[in-house]
C-alpha cells in the first residue's frame, strides 16, 4: 500500500518482475537483500567505498547500496543470480571459479558483476586513468594487467586475492574480445600470469 | 547389506594436487549464504547504539519516544537487559573481552562503547529509531594519548612472556664494532572483513541457535554458554560461510545483543555492525612504539639484540600486541632482552589480527637488520645467514625444521637478487626513483585439541565433519583432500561438512593452527574408518561411523620450536615529486610444511604479502584527541589496498617436509605477513636512501624526509 512514507514498485531484476511496496528509505541492495530473499549482493559498507554490492543497472555496473529501490523502477537490474545462462556460469563466473579469483567469496559477486560491466566498458572505448591515447578515434586500448587494475579498483578485496582475480577478469575478457572478433586481451594475461 | 570397498593401494594422492574449492560455484553464483543471509519467519531487526563520549557514566536514555517509533519493538539498555556472567575462563585460555558482555553497567569505557540495542520490525525502522535515541551522558576527562615513552607502560604475558632476558646488555654494546639504536612505529590497523560481523539469534525448542560470522562455531558456543549460564549442549552456532575474519571475528557485542533481545521478544532477531560500528566493536591490532638495538661484531655476527615494543589496551580488558616475541624464534646473541609492554587508555580493546606480534614486530625486527646491513656493508641475506641459530634463541629448544636459508637462497635466485647495487638512491626511471628489499619471516606452526567424525554411506561416499570454520583460507576443500588421501578414495567421494558447533569441539581458524589441527583429526577419523572398512565390509544402512580426538596425540609432541619461515622480497619506485610509493614487484618463498592444495594455498600467501603491501603504504586508524574516537572510520577513511595498489606477486614455496610430524602439515594464513612490510620499507630506503621508521610510508612522509635528507 502506498502511502507519505512508501510505495508499491515494481523491480525488473534479472528478466522478471517483482511487485513490492517498500519503505522509501529502503535502498536497492536491502530490497534485494531482505524483501526478495536475492542475498547474493552482498554489503559490505553500506555507503558506496568497498563495491561488494555492485549490481548492473541498464548493463552498467552501479553500487546498489547507494540507489533507493523506488528510483530503480524502469530500470533492468541484473544481479549475480541472474548473471549465468541457466546451469552454465557466465565466462567470468568460471574463470573466478577456475583461477581461484577470490578468497571468502563475499566481495565476489560484485567483483564479478563490476568485471561483467568493465569489459562492456573497455569494449564501448571507454578510457580509463592509465590509458595513454584517449582520443576516441583511439579505439580501446588493450586490455592490460594494468587496465584491468585501474577499472577494477572500486571493488575491495580485503583477503588479497587480487593477483587471481585479474588473472580471471583477464581471462573472461579475452574470451569475449575473441567473440567479438576483437584486439585479444591474451597480452593481458600474460602480463600477470 | 551393501559391501563397500575402502580405499585400494593404487589411490594417486589428492594432497598437493590444485583443487577449485568445493563451495566454489555457490560463491561465483551468489548461491553461498552468510550469516545475515539466512532467512527466519518473523525476523526483528536490533541496531546498535554506541556511546559519544570516550569515558564516563550514562545518565539517562531517553526511551520513550523511540519506543513510540513506527515498528520498534523494544530497546535494551544496561538497566532492562538480561544480566550476564564474564567470570570464567574460555576456550583459548582468557576470561572474556567485557566489550562483549552488553549492557550490564552504566560506564562508558572509550567511545562507540555499545549503550543500547533498538529492536524493530524493520532494519529500517531499527536504524532511525537508534539514531533518533537520546543519551545523556556525565562526560569524564579522557586519555587516548598513546606514545612510546609513557612511563606507566608495564609488560604483559600474553600467548607468550612479556619479558626475556639473557646475557649483559650494555656490556655487549659497548663491546660491538657496530651498533644499530632505531625506534619504529606501526599505526593501529584494522581488520575489516569485507563480511561485517552478523549474527541471528532465536529460541528453537528449548535450544538457542545462533547463525553468526566467526572463526570457530564451537568457541562462540563456549563462550555465549559461559555468559548465559547455559548447557553448551543446548546452543548451536552454525557459520557455513564466513566472509573473512582476521582474527576479528570471535564472540563480540552483536552475538550477545541479538542473543538478549531474542530471548526478551521470543523471536528471531538479527544484529549486524555497520562498517563504521565495526572500528569500534570489532577489535583492531594496537599501534606499538618499538625500540631495536643490535650489536654486532664488523663481520655482523650479532652480540647484543634487544627488542621493546609497548602497544595499548583498553582499561576493561587486558591484551598485549607480541611485537618483540619474533626477536625470540629469528636471532640469537650472547646479550638477548625482550619486552612487550602495553599501556592503558581509553581506548576499546585491541585483538589478535592477523599475524599479532610478528606482523608489527617483524616490520621493525627486520627493518633495522637492514640498517646493520647498510652499517656493516653486509649484504641483507648474508647477514641473515650469519646470524642463523642453531636452537631457539630464548628456549634452547631444537628447530623442528628451519629452512630459511633456503627460502632465502631460491628467492635471490628468482628475484635477481645477486646484481643488485647495495648503495641507495641511484636508480632512476624517469621521475622514478627504483630500490629493492628483502626480509626474512617465521610464523609459528601450533596445533590444538580437535574433533571430528567420519561417516561411510552404503553408496559408496564419505561424510566428514568438524567444527572447522572456512574464512577465505580453502579449510574446506583442504580437508576434502586430506580426508580422501586418508580414506585413499577420490575427493568425489567426500563430503566435508564444517561450521556447525553440533560436531563437536575443535580449534578456530586462527594462529595458522586451522588447517594442521583440523587435518590432524580428519586423518586420524579417516584413516581409523578406512581401517575398519578394511576389517568388515558389512554396512549397516546408517553407514558406519568413527570419531576422533587428538588431545592425547598432540599432548605426546615432543617439545620443538616449530615454525614456518620464508623470505620476502619487494621493489618499489618512488615518485620524488609526489612521494607516492609504488610496488612494482614482490616475491614471497616460503618454507610452510607439506601444501595441501597448491591453487589455494598461493592465493592466500600471496593474500598475507598484500596485507604488508597494505600495512607498509596504507593502512592507518586515525584518533581524534578531542573526541577520543576516529577520524574517518570507514573505507573511504581508512585505505586498504585495492586492485591499482597490487602489482605482481608471486608466492612459491620450497619442500619443507618434516617427516618426523604426524600431519606435516603448517598454517600459511599468517606467515605472507610476517617481513612484508619491512621488505617493502627497506626497498624504499634502497630506493631513496632515506630509512621510514614509522608506518605507514605516506606521500607526505616521503616528501618531508626528503626534504631533510642530502641523498634524496
Amino acid at each position: 500500500m502506498a502511502s507519505s512514507t512508501s510505495s508499491v514498485i515494481t523491480l525488473e531484476i534479472n528478466g522478471e518482475k517483482h511487485t513490492l511496496p517498500v519503505d522509501h528509505r529502503t535502498t536497492l541492495l536491502d530490497a534485494l537483500r531482505e524483501r526478495l530473499d536475492l542475498t547474493g549482493t552482498k554489503k559490505g559498507c553500506d555507503q558506496g567505498q568497498c563495491g561488494a554490492c555492485t549490481v548492473l543497472l541498464d548493463g552498467r555496473r552501479a553500487v546498489a547500496c547507494l540507489q533507493l529501490a523506488v528510483a530503480a523502477e524502469g530500470r533492468e537490474i541484473t544481479t549475480i543470480e541472474g548473471v549465468a545462462d541457466g546451469d552454465r556460469l557466465h565466462p567470468v563466473q568460471q574463470a573466478f571459479l577456475d583461477l581461484d579469483g577470490y578468497q571468502c567469496g563475499y566481495c565476489t559477486p560484485g567483483q564479478i558483476c563490476a568485471a561483467i560491466g568493465m569489459i562492456e566498458e573497455h569494449a564501448a572505448g571507454w578510457p580509463s586513468a592509465v590509458t595513454d591515447d584517449v582520443r576516441p578515434e583511439a579505439g580501446p586500448p588493450p586490455l592490460t594487467a594494468d587496465e584491468i587494475r585501474e577499472r577494477m579498483s572500486g571493488n575491495l578485496c580485503r583477503c588479497g586475492a587480487y593477483v587471481s582475480i585479474v588473472e580471471a577478469v583477464a581471462r573472461a575478457a579475452g574470451e569475449a574480445a575473441a567473440e567479438r572478433r576483437v584486439t585479444p586481451a591474451a597480452e593481458a594475461e600474460e602480463a600477470v600470469a | 547389506m551393501t559391501t563397500v570397498a575402502p580405499g585400494t593401494g593404487t589411490h594417486a594422492p589428492s594432497v598437493g594436487t590444485a583443487h577449485t574449492r568445493v563451495e566454489g560455484r555457490d560463491k561465483v553464483t551468489g548461491a553461498a549464504r552468510y550469516a545475515g543471509e539466512v532467512p527466519f519467519a518473523g525476523l526483528a531487526y536490533g541496531w546498535l547504539v554506541l556511546s559519544t563520549v570516550a569515558r564516563g557514566r550514562i545518565r539517562a536514555l531517553d526511551t520513550d519516544p523511540v519506543l513510540a517509533m513506527p515498528g520498534v519493538l523494544a530497546v535494551l539498555d544496561h538497566r532492562n537487559a538480561p544480566r550476564v556472567d564474564t567470570d570464567y575462563t574460555g576456550l583459548l585460555g582468557t576470561p572474556p573481552d567485557p566489550t562483549c558482555a552488553v549492557f550490564q553497567h552504566d560506564r562508558v569505557p572509550h567511545l562507540g562503547w555499545p549503550v543500547a540495542l533498538v529492536v524493530a520490525e524493520t532494519s529500517e525502522q531499527a536504524r532511525e529509531a537508534a539514531e533518533t535515541l537520546v543519551v545523556h551522558y556525565e562526560q569524564e576527562p579522557h586519555d587516548i594519548d598513546f606514545t612510546g615513552g609513557r612511563p606507566d607502560a608495564y609488560p604483559v604475558d600474553g600467548h607468550m612472556p612479556g619479558v626475556t632476558e639473557k646475557g649483559d646488555l650494555d656490556a655487549a654494546l659497548v663491546s660491538s664494532a657496530v651498533v644499530v639504536d632505531a625506534e619504529y612505529t606501526t599505526p593501529e590497523e584494522h581488520h575489516n572483513p569485507m563480511e561485517p560481523h552478523a549474527a541471528t539469534a532465536r529460541w528453537d525448542g528449548g535450544r538457542l541457535e545462533v547463525i553468526d560470522s566467526n572463526q570457530g562455531a564451537t568457541w562462540v558456543v563456549g563462550e555465549l554458554a559461559n555468559l548465559f549460564s547455559l548447557d553448551p549442549a543446548s546452543v548451536r552456532v552454525r557459520s557455513e560461510h564466513v566472509g573473512g575474519g582476521f582474527g576479528s571475528k570471535g564472540v563480540r557485542a552483536h552475538q550477545v545483543a541479538a542473543v538478549m533481545a531474542a530471548t526478551v521478544l521470543q523471536r528471531p532477531v538479527r544484529v549486524v555492525m555497520t562498517r563504521r560500528q565495526m572500528f569500534s566493536l570489532a577489535g583492531y591490532r594496537s599501534p606499538t612504539a618499538q625500540r631495536v638495538r643490535l650489536g654486532a661484531d664488523a663481520d655482523g655476527r650479532l652480540r647484543a639484540l634487544e627488542h621493546r615494543s609497548v602497544s595499548v589496551t583498553s582499561t576493561v580488558h587486558e591484551f598485549v600486541e607480541p611485537s618483540a616475541g619474533v626477536a625470540r624464534v629469528m636471532y640469537d646473541a650472547d646479550a638477548h632482552h625482550t619486552a612487550n609492554r602495553v599501556v592503558r587508555l581509553d581506548v576499546p580493546t585491541p585483538t589478535w589480527m592477523r599475524a599479532p606480534g610478528e606482523a608489527p614486530g617483524s616490520f621493525a625486527l627486520e627493518a633495522a637488520l637492514d640498517e646493520l646491513a647498510e652499517k656493516c656493508g653486509i649484504d641483507p641475506i648474508e647477514l641473515r645467514l650469519r646470524n642463523e641459530p642453531d636452537k631457539g634463541p630464548v628456549s634452547g629448544l631444537p628447530f623442528a625444521g628451519r629452512n630459511l636459508a633456503a627460502c632465502f637462497r631460491e628467492g635471490a635466485r628468482r628475484f635477481g637478487w645477486a646484481d643488485r647495487d647495495p648503495r641507495p638512491g641511484l636508480r632512476r626511471d624517469g621521475r622514478w626513483l627504483l630500490g629493492t628489499g628483502t626480509a626474512a619471516a617465521s610464523f609459528p606452526s601450533g596445533a590444538a585439541p580437535s574433533t571430528a567424525s567420519a561417516t561411510a554411506h552404503p553408496d559408496g561416499t564419505f561424510t566428514v565433519r568438524i567444527s572447522a570454520a572456512d574464512i577465505g583460507t580453502g579449510a574446506r576443500t583442504a580437508l576434502t583432500l586430506v580426508a580422501a588421501d586418508a580414506l585413499r578414495v577420490s575427493v568425489e567421494r567426500v563430503r566435508v561438512r564444517i561450521g556447525d558447533s553440533d560436531f563437536g569441539p575443535a580449534m578456530i581458524a586462527g594462529g595458522s593452527m586451522g588447517t594442521r589441527s583440523w587435518s590432524w583429526a580428519v586423518t586420524a577419523a579417516a584413516g581409523e574408518l578406512r581401517e575398519r572398512l578394511a576389517l568388515d565390509t558389512d554396512m549397516p544402512p546408517e553407514g558406519i561411523t568413527v570419531r576422533s580426538d587428538t588431545t592425547a596425540a598432540i599432548g605426546a609432541l615432543t617439545p620443538a620450536e616449530r615454525h614456518s619461515f620464508g623470505a620476502q622480497f619487494a621493489e618499489v619506485a618512488v615518485d620524488t615529486a609526489t612521494g607516492e610509493v609504488r610496488v612494482r614487484r614482490m616475491l614471497g618463498v616460503f618454507a610452510a610444511g607439506r601444501i595441501v592444495n597448491p591453487l589455494t594455498a598461493r592465493n592466500q600467501l600471496r593474500g598475507g604479502m598484500i596485507w604488508g603491501i597494505s600495512m607498509a603504504l596504507h593502512e592507518e586508524a586515525v584518533r581524534d584527541r578531542a573526541s577520543g574516537g576516529h577520524v574517518g572510520a570507514d573505507l573511504a577513511g581508512y585505505h586498504v589496498a585495492t586492485h591499482a595498489d597490487v602489482p605482481r606477486v608471486e608466492a612459491d614455496w620450497i619442500d619443507d617436509a618434516d617427516p618426523a610430524d604426524p600431519v606435516g602439515i603448517k598454517g600459511i594464513g599468517e606467515i605472507g605477513i610476517v617481513g612484508a612490510a619491512a621488505a617493502v620499507a627497506n626497498a624504499v630506503w634502497h630506493a631513496t636512501g632515506v630509512r621510514h621508521r614509522g608506518l605507514p610510508i605516506r606521500p607526505d612522509r616521503v616528501l618531508s624526509a626528503a626534504a631533510g635528507a642530502p641523498d634524496a
